[in-house]
């Protein structure tokens, strides 16, 4: 059961106060794009052993969505940033490289 | 024979004598007697009978490790399988029975398996599966399932209360022995705020038992200052009866609290689950000895060296008059010394190794007591009971050199580490080679969100057995807790335990070495499940090379136990068998909880009316009152119907129809979502997020509207009536709101952040009520206050207005085909405008109607409904609701999903009415048969039914149904397959089987 600190209302709180959301920093394709933009956006999705970015809502709280970054495998939280960004803010990629040096997830390093 | 010795006895009080029945029998004991102690000072030695060859069973251990002395306790409504007795504290009155024996525990008809036992052998399961089939089903299913399951299952009526508990501390010290209290010491001291918790009712451990000195007093002089000194802190928490049964993500540790067990009836819960977090855990959960695997080590009166000790010393049991101790280490001499004093008789102390010259050893040869060295058991004599044992080199093959007189065992194969709750979180393990056990592994320890270690393991738990060592690394423990939270080191210094050097122990396996088949197959590593040496071999030889799979194939530490005795014996055997290295062939993986916690406790208070709480309309009581027969929509009750008199449910759906159609019904519409979406931009968000045009739609109109997610798939439907320009209230289905709401939420913040919209969930803000038939205006024009004529008010318009005194916004829309109002009003005047509708409705000859005739009059009219003609694959083509997606609009939220190849598909099946030959009603989810077979020798299918009904208004079944390019086969007849086999036959129709212009909703 992690804990995860929302980044709007600053409270740390239980998995239970959260709900996942899949995947984050997907660009949204609709009509006109190709089958292979459009299949990308449906269905691949990153599945790394390591550090992800992560959609969240703080459900039972301020109901605001925000984006965790995390270690799959070792659940170590890097940060959690508001969710109306369009990629990982340095803060928290400087976060990240000082706990996993040299990490890569899609384009971001 | 098992007796209580006349003097001794720490933990009990001979002033409280308490009286108990097992089997029925009336016995007595002490207060502060555990229950398996009770039953040996009644000299009952057999506790049990094994699960599997039905063997009797005596107690082997003092502790939560014990495999044998499982009991039913308690009555009626509060009994409870499978409970330890050597963790069940005795209380007057208790009551027990023995388990899995017929007719009694004493003669039991099961233990023919016993003779039988060379067919069961390790997975005797498994190869019942294979051959011959007709076996399986006639021969040994019956068996199997005949047999299964330890205990009987509880009855209803669990009179107790059981309750959840969440706590936040700094550091959690989970075991209450002496490394326990000395982490919480040091961890105290540098000013964190501690909980201690203590699985049992006493403190201390084993310490006072193995005659520890610490800071030159008896351990259980320390014990009592330390705990004092802890109590007298106001940061730290001490908690006994509790146990830590599971560690989890980011310092999540779950404890269960045995509030009331040894008081069953008094004030407060029974048990308590304790939710807590945690910044760091100490594990100082001590060490459980490991039993010695020879030949009838499972008679009852062979017991752990370690347990014999407890019983005698904390208990004043002896468990016979003659004990021969067999050992592979120095510890088990101490049992030699607590028998001797308590003047009970050590026939001999049998020891594995070669020499054994350490202090303990000197001191128990000098107390006059045999020692043989280089020495094993070759068997236990005895069949219900030990009667003696049979000596043998170690070294050897099990050559009798003597035999021995005795009915007590006391063995040791040395100690493991209790590592499970270090393990449960991803804590690696490190075999110890010296000490031949697991230990933690502190360089990979679980860690929590910030990437640090959250668990640190203590004491003897951490592989340090003697005393002095324990206290060492516990007080270091304590302190690096606190530090590592930013508490400045304090006093971290560690009582000082007197050191008795121990001599190495030496890793025995098996006992004699080169045992034979005939003494393996009686070496007992699991006794709850029956696993023998034999077992594990024979899984070995058969190509099992995994532990988790030889685990799983021979039930070895499957049991209720989960291996707490049987594991590192297993392995070591495993390994042995597979020619390689025991920290090759590891451990299999430790799960929660530590001990079987009660399901009761983990339901808490989340029994009966809490389970889940109940959604109220501000009509219920109404309903309540008036006959309703709910069904759960949601977390909603609706009436289903409202039965009158002597009516039954298919009766009362018909009344309430057909009389909606021909005067006027009333419906309790207030569970319906009602979304307001409000801004500049909520016309164009509300474009993405329906398939319609709702940026057209004029205020004071209402307009039908779909939602589909990205896949092109319905998932809401709803009327949406425009408020303002900038305001827009958007229904949603019962069940809806919420996920609605969150599905736009989710595209406001994360997709179109910079759009000024907000949306706010008024659900349970207003009350809705449904007027509809063809007597509901003039039931409205009676009550007064607004114009509802068709002129100001038109179909598919809404009006603010006063109805009967009440402020209310009327919506002409219609679910039914019938004139229809639904009429918002704030949820505190809903049941006053319900009770007016239904006073002066009545000369219009009002009746309530409920959910099944809402769905057949939406049915009669070909309405589709969320969940039932959808199922999460349809999208609104295959519903033949083209009409409502908008072909102007460059996007919305689907669309493109909707242009995929196999949504453009003409072969998909589509949506139309079924019309019975014979006027019966379809099987919901009926297959249209179609011919021909598929690859797996099933029927093809053509369609399936979505929606049937009885309609009381046409006077026969109607449905609708997908069906292959339905709507270009009108007329032709379809089969469909009942379950029964047999077919009945439809045909396509429009699905509009009522009012097909809609004349009658637009008056």
């Amino acid at each position: 059961m992690l804990i995860l600190t929302c980044p709007y209302c600053g409270v740390s709180g239980e998995e239970t106060e959260f709900h996942g959301g899949g995947e984050a920093h997907l660009k949204r394709f609709g009509p006109g794009a190709s089958e292979a933009d459009f299949e990308s956006y449906l269905f691949h999705r990153e599945n790394p052993k390591g550090v992800h970015f992560e959609r969240w809502r703080h459900v039972n709280g301020c109901g605001k969505w925000f984006i965790a970054a995390r270690d799959t495998a070792t659940l170590q939280v890097f940060g959690t940033y508001p969710a109306q960004t369009t990629e990982p803010p340095q803060e928290i990629r400087d976060k990240i490289t000082a706990a996993r040096p040299g990490w890569r997830w899609r384009d971001f390093a | 024979m098992s007796t209580r010795l006349q003097t001794g006895g720490r933990l009990i009080d001979r002033n409280q004598r308490l009286s108990f029945t097992f089997n029925g029998t009336p016995m007595t004991g002490f207060a502060g007697d555990t229950l398996a102690a009770a039953l040996l000072g009644n000299d009952q030695m057999l506790m049990g009978r094994s699960f599997k060859y039905h063997r009797p069973r005596g107690v082997v251990a003092a502790g939560p490790e014990e495999p044998n002395a499982l009991v039913g306790l308690g009555q009626g409504p509060r009994f409870e399988p499978n409970q330890r007795a050597t963790t069940t504290e005795l209380f007057d009155g208790l009551s027990a029975i023995s388990q899995n024996h017929w007719p009694s525990l004493n003669f039991d008809i099961g233990a023919v398996n016993n003779h039988l036992s060379k067919f069961f052998p390790a997975g005797f399961y498994y190869k019942t599966f294979m051959y011959p089939r007709a076996a399986w089903k006639h021969l040994f299913e019956p068996i199997v399932r005949h047999s299964a399951g330890l205990g009987k299952v509880t009855q209803p009526g669990d009179p107790d209360r059981y309750e959840h508990f969440y706590a936040f501390y700094d550091v959690v010290v989970i075991g209450g022995g002496v490394a326990g209290l000395q982490a919480a010491l040091a961890a105290g001291h540098a000013g964190a705020k501690v909980l201690v918790m203590e699985q049992s009712a006493h403190w201390g451990g084993r310490a006072p038992v193995d005659g520890v000195e610490i800071d030159g007093k008896p351990a259980e002089d320390w014990v009592s200052a330390t705990l004092q000194a802890l109590e007298d802190m106001e940061n730290v928490t001490l908690r006994s009866r509790l146990m830590g049964a599971g560690v989890y993500d980011h310092g999540y540790l779950l404890a269960y609290e045995r509030v009331s067990d040894h008081r069953p009836g008094t004030a407060g819960p029974r048990h308590r689950l304790w939710r807590i977090r945690a910044g760091r855990i100490i594990t100082a959960t001590g060490a459980i000895e490991r039993p010695l695997s020879f030949a009838g080590n499972d008679l009852p009166g062979v017991m752990l060296a370690s347990a014999v000790r407890d019983y005698v010393v904390n208990w004043a049991i002896s468990p016979g008059d003659r004990t021969v101790i067999v050992t592979n280490n120095d510890d088990a001499y101490r049992t030699a010394l607590a028998l001797q004093m308590a003047g009970l008789i050590v026939a001999a102390v049998i020891d594995a190794r070669p020499t054994a010259t350490g202090a303990l050893p000197q001191a128990v040869r000098d107390a006059g007591i045999r020692v043989e060295t280089g020495r094993g058991i070759a068997k236990v004599k005895g069949r219900a009971r030990v009667e003696g044992v049979a000596l043998c080199a170690q070294a050897g093959e099990g050559a009798v050199l003597e035999e021995i007189p005795c009915d007590v065992v006391a063995m040791s194969g040395g100690w493991s580490p209790v590592v499970h709750l270090w393990s449960h979180c991803g804590g690696k393990l490190t075999w110890d080679a010296a000490q031949a056990h697991f230990r933690p592994d502190p360089d990979r320890a679980p860690a929590d969100q910030d990437g640090a270690p959250f668990v640190i393991a203590a004491g003897a738990a951490n592989g340090h057995l003697q005393a002095a060592d324990t206290l060492r690394d516990a007080a270091a423990a304590g302190q690096n807790a606190a530090v590592a939270l930013g508490r400045d080191p304090a006093d971290g210094t560690a009582a000082r335990a007197n050191a008795v050097a121990e001599e190495p122990l030496l890793p025995v396996w098996i006992m004699p070495q080169g045992a034979g088949p005939d003494l393996r197959s009686k070496m007992w590593l699991d006794y709850q499940n029956d696993v023998k040496v034999s077992d594990v071999q024979l899984a070995a030889r058969e190509g099992y090379e995994s532990v988790e799979h030889t685990k799983r194939y021979t039930t070895l530490g499957m049991a209720t136990d989960q291996g707490k005795l049987s594991n590192i014996n297993g392995l070591a055997v495993l390994s042995d068998a597979l020619g390689s290295d025991i920290p090759q062939v590891g451990t299999t993986t430790f799960r929660p909880p530590y001990t079987p916690i009660s399901m009761a406790a983990i339901a808490g208070e989340a029994r009966g009316d809490t389970f889940l709480p109940l959604r109220r309309t501000p009509m219920q009581d109404w309903h309540d009152a008036n006959g309703a027969d709910f069904e759960p929509v949601g977390h909603w009750q609706r009436p289903y119907t409202f039965r009158r008199g002597g009516e039954d449910r298919a009766a009362a759906v018909k009344r309430e129809i057909t009389n909606t159609r021909t005067n006027v019904g009333l419906l309790d519409a207030s569970t319906l979502g009602k979304l307001v979406v409000k801004g500049p931009d909520a016309g164009k968000f509300l474009d993405m997020m329906y398939t319609n045009m709702m940026s057209t739609l004029k205020p004071g109109r209402c307009r039908y509207g779909l939602m589909c997610d990205e896949n092109g798939f319905l998932i809401d439907d709803g009327v949406v009536a425009r408020l303002d320009d900038d305001t827009f209230l958007c229904h949603t289905t019962t069940g809806g709101a919420d996920r609605i709401h969150a599905h736009m939420e989710d595209w406001l913040q994360c997709e179109w952040w910079d759009w000024q919209v907000y949306v706010a969930n008024l659900t349970e803000q207003y009350a809705q009520i449904a007027v509809v038939g063809p007597k509901a205006r003039a039931l409205l024009e009676n009550l007064g206050g607004m114009d509802v004529s068709a002129e100001a008010l038109p179909f598919m318009g809404w009006a603010d207005g006063t109805l009967a005194g009440h402020p209310v916004r009327i919506y002409r829309i219609s679910f039914s085909g019938e004139l229809s109002y639904e009429i918002a009003v704030p949820a505190g005047q809903g049941r006053a405008l319900w009770d007016t509708l239904l006073a002066v409705g009545t000369q219009f000859g009002i009746m309530p109607y409920g959910t099944e005739a809402l769905h057949v009059m939406r049915a009669e009219k070909g309405f589709i409904m969320i969940g039932d003609e959808t199922d999460g694959t349809i999208i609104p083509q295959d519903l033949g609701l083209d009409w409502a997606i908008s072909k102007k609009k460059d996007d919305y939220l689907g669309k493109r999903g909707q242009a995929r190849s196999h949504m453009t598909d003409p072969d998909r099946w589509k949506l139309v009415g079924l019309e019975t030959l014979d006027g019966g009603v379809l099987p919901d989810g009926a297959y249209a048969v179609a011919p021909g077979s598929n690859a797996n020798g099933q029927r093809k299918t053509q369609g399936r039914v979505t929606s049937t009904y009885y309609s009381p208004t046409l006077g026969r079944g109607i449905a609708m149904g997908l069906v292959h390019k339905g709507p270009d086969r009108m007329g032709e007849e379809l089969e469909f397959a009942r379950t029964d086999g047999t077919m009945m036959r439809a045909r396509i129709v429009d699905p509009v089987f009522y009012d097909k212009d809609g004349e009658k909703q637009n008056v």
